[in-house]
């Protein structure tokens, strides 16, 4: 293969297009392309492709940066001010609270402190935007085995975790697997509308008791997040603020129900 | 600024004419930079040391497949084609056609190419990037060009087994 005789093969032609070619092959291939023209001929299609492209777009390069890409601007995006957060989130909790708002905010130091919610919201974000875009496999455990997976995320959590039913809402349980939360394991489930709209649980153990009900959104997605009998839920789904708040309320309900039966 | 921001930000041109040839679509481009920035940022801690600038390609590689898988979720199949309307910025004929070449190839096999032929990484920085084996690299870098030579040459796309 290393060899200077050996024929050469369309992946050394290639290399040797891009600049790849081991330089013990250069002179075989420079040989064999005089030999074979139309291969010669293929060879220099190719690099007149690339150079068509550099053409077209190797100025973009030297345009100058719109100010939308400045960094500085970037970063007030990628860390929100603490004022324009709050200003979501108290308008989250007067949209729709839930109860002992007194919550998290008094927790801070034992619960989940701010960050840890930030975080969390982040991961399950995260979660759900890598899920949702996946069409084969969005799940680990298909949602006709719901009692199967609330056994085994249960156990797996170490809570007594509900999967809640949201046929009502015309949503259907795809289903759910498991994924890393922040301090140990976090079920993550997902359901779909009619029109193919996906919507995603992402639950795990908090320490904090209850907290209000938190709002975020991110890069056309949006999350809610609460506390519940010291487990952590965030509600995603597309940016649609409304949409996913009929979500929310939804599932808030029926967990918040399996609270009180336990007590 | 820091040693990391100021790496990131050095390479913002690079990928604006990553973006641009691969979405051909300023405005898309650049709210994939943006987003690539964004993200990028918010995971500082994630990088550990290795090329920004091809962790950067990575982001924005993987933010445009998931943009073209939710817009393939979609009712409508044509979204891949989407963008792919004439663009006036493209004064000479030639420029148009390689920009309805580009538009004609695979999403990894449009970023193989432009990965290799604009942006100057090597076959396997492009691995790195795509998440995939050097070989597939080149068979996607060998599919695109001969896609896209059948374009230009004004024939049908051939369906064309490849190893």
């Amino acid at each position: 293969m290393t060899t200077n005789d050996s024929p050469v093969t369309e992946e050394e032609l290639h290399a040797y297009v891009d600049g790849e070619l081991p330089a013990d092959r250069n002179e075989a291939v420079v040989a064999w392309l005089s030999a074979h023209p139309d291969q010669a001929a293929l060879v220099g299609a190719w690099r007149t492709q690339a150079d068509s492209i550099r053409a077209r777009y190797g100025a973009v390069a030297n345009e100058p940066v719109p100010d939308r890409l400045q960094l500085d601007q970037v970063m007030k995006q990628g860390r929100p001010s603490a004022r324009s957060w709050a200003a979501v989130a108290a308008a989250a909790v007067i949209a729709f609270t839930l109860g002992g708002t007194s919550g998290w905010m008094a927790r801070g130091a034992s619960g989940v402190a701010p960050t840890g919610f930030e975080s969390f919201t982040a991961d399950a974000l995260d979660a759900y935007k890598l899920y949702v875009v996946e069409v084969r496999h969005p799940v680990e455990v298909p949602g006709s085995e719901r009692a199967h997976m609330t056994q085994w995320l249960s156990k797996r959590l170490g809570a007594d975790l509900r999967i809640p039913d949201l046929q009502v809402i015309g949503l259907k349980l795809v289903g759910g697997r498991l994924l890393p939360g922040p301090t140990g394991a976090a079920a993550f489930y997902m359901y779909e509308g009619a029109s193919g709209e996906r919507f995603t649980i992402y639950c795990a153990k908090a320490k904090a008791t209850e907290t209000a009900l938190r709002f975020k959104s991110h890069e056309n997605s949006a999350a809610f997040y609460f506390v519940d009998d010291k487990v952590a839920y965030v509600v995603s789904g597309p940016d649609d603020r409304e949409a996913l708040e009929k979500v929310t309320k939804s599932v808030y309900e029926q967990v918040d129900k399996t609270g009180a039966r336990k007590s | 600024m820091g040693t990391f921001a100021q790496n990131v930000e050095a390479t913002i041109p690079a990928l604006r004419r990553y973006a641009r040839a691969l979405t051909r679509d300023s405005d898309i481009a650049d709210d994939l930079v943006q987003d690539t920035l964004v993200r990028a940022l918010r995971s500082e801690h994630l990088f550990h040391g290795g090329e920004i600038r091809s962790w950067l390609y990575t982001i924005l590689t993987n933010l445009n497949r998931n943009r073209l898988r939710s817009l393939a979720r979609r009712p409508s199949m044509s979204s891949i084609e989407e963008n792919d309307a004439p663009d006036m910025a493209g004064p000479e004929a030639g420029g148009r056609d390689i920009q309805r070449a580009l538009a004609t190839l695979v999403e990894d096999q449009r970023s193989a190419l432009l990965l290799v032929v604009l942006e100057g990484l090597s076959y396997r920085e492009v691995a790195e990037v795509q998440g995939v084996p050097i070989g597939t690299v080149m068979s996607r870098l060998a599919r695109a060009r001969v896609q896209i030579k059948t374009y230009l040459d004004g024939e049908r796309p051939a369906l064309r087994r490849v190893k």
